[in-house]
């Protein structure tokens, strides 16, 4: 074989085993689960993904022709992680709800509302805060 | 060469899968452990690919897809089942 093909495997061989490395471990140090979700939502999606680009390489140039059945689960992997990530989230958040971040400040409104228009800026504000909170 | 590194990246997958087993069994709250086996899911993925490397064979693919698309509706089962005590309604 190509050694420069046998190189370039070899590389993204590795990419991939250290970014889901870096993912399992971040898993396992950080302190809070929102920030514990980054690792294994990005970061072990990522090194998969490369693993399994080596793994086509080392088909197509090895074993028995070039197969795009990784790429199907490349895809797939993809795009269910922020899936499966916002609804670990939400589920964090339905069990503890005082995690949630404040909302911004409701008097931050636009300039021309707020020049020429105070009571209904003040109608506005006054409706606008827990419009979104309600699942 | 890609032989020895191919043994290699599956010790570090078996290290990931170790590491994300420790957080499913000692998540502090059922968020962390469902987190903890989807990342074991993921791993699962990358090891079976790399264990279809190492014997030259390419049946493993589809229990790679197969471990995929359970593993994302388990997660998406387990966080449904968080959110509302109930799964289907």
């Amino acid at each position: 074989m190509n050694p420069l093909i046998e190189y370039s495997l070899v590389a993204l061989l590795a990419i991939g085993c250290f970014f889901v490395l870096v993912g399992s471990f971040g898993l396992v140090k950080l302190s809070d689960f929102f920030k514990r979700l980054h690792g294994p939502t990005k970061a072990s999606t990522l090194g998969v993904g490369c693993i399994l680009i080596a793994s086509i390489g080392y088909h197509a140039f090895l074993g028995d022709g070039l197969g795009l059945r990784e790429i199907l689960i490349t895809g797939f992997l993809f795009i269910t992680a922020p899936i499966s990530a916002h609804l670990m989230a939400r589920a964090a958040l339905t069990l503890a709800p005082d995690q949630r971040p404040l909302q911004p400040p409701a008097d931050q409104e636009p300039l021309t509302v707020a020049a020429d228009a105070p009571a209904a800026r003040t109608d506005a504000s006054a409706t606008k805060p827990g419009d979104d909170r309600q699942p | 060469m890609i032989d020895i590194a191919v043994v290699v990246a599956l010790y570090v997958i078996g290290l990931a899968m170790l590491l994300s087993l420790w957080r499913l069994l000692r998540g502090p709250s059922v968020p962390d452990r469902i987190l903890g086996l989807d990342t074991l899911y993921v791993n699962t993925i990358a090891a079976l690919i790399l264990f279809g490397m190492h014997l030259k064979s390419s049946i493993y693919f589809e229990a790679a897809l197969v471990i995929a698309m359970l593993g994302f509706v388990g997660t998406v089962m387990l966080s449904k089942y968080v959110l509302r005590r109930d799964i289907v309604e």
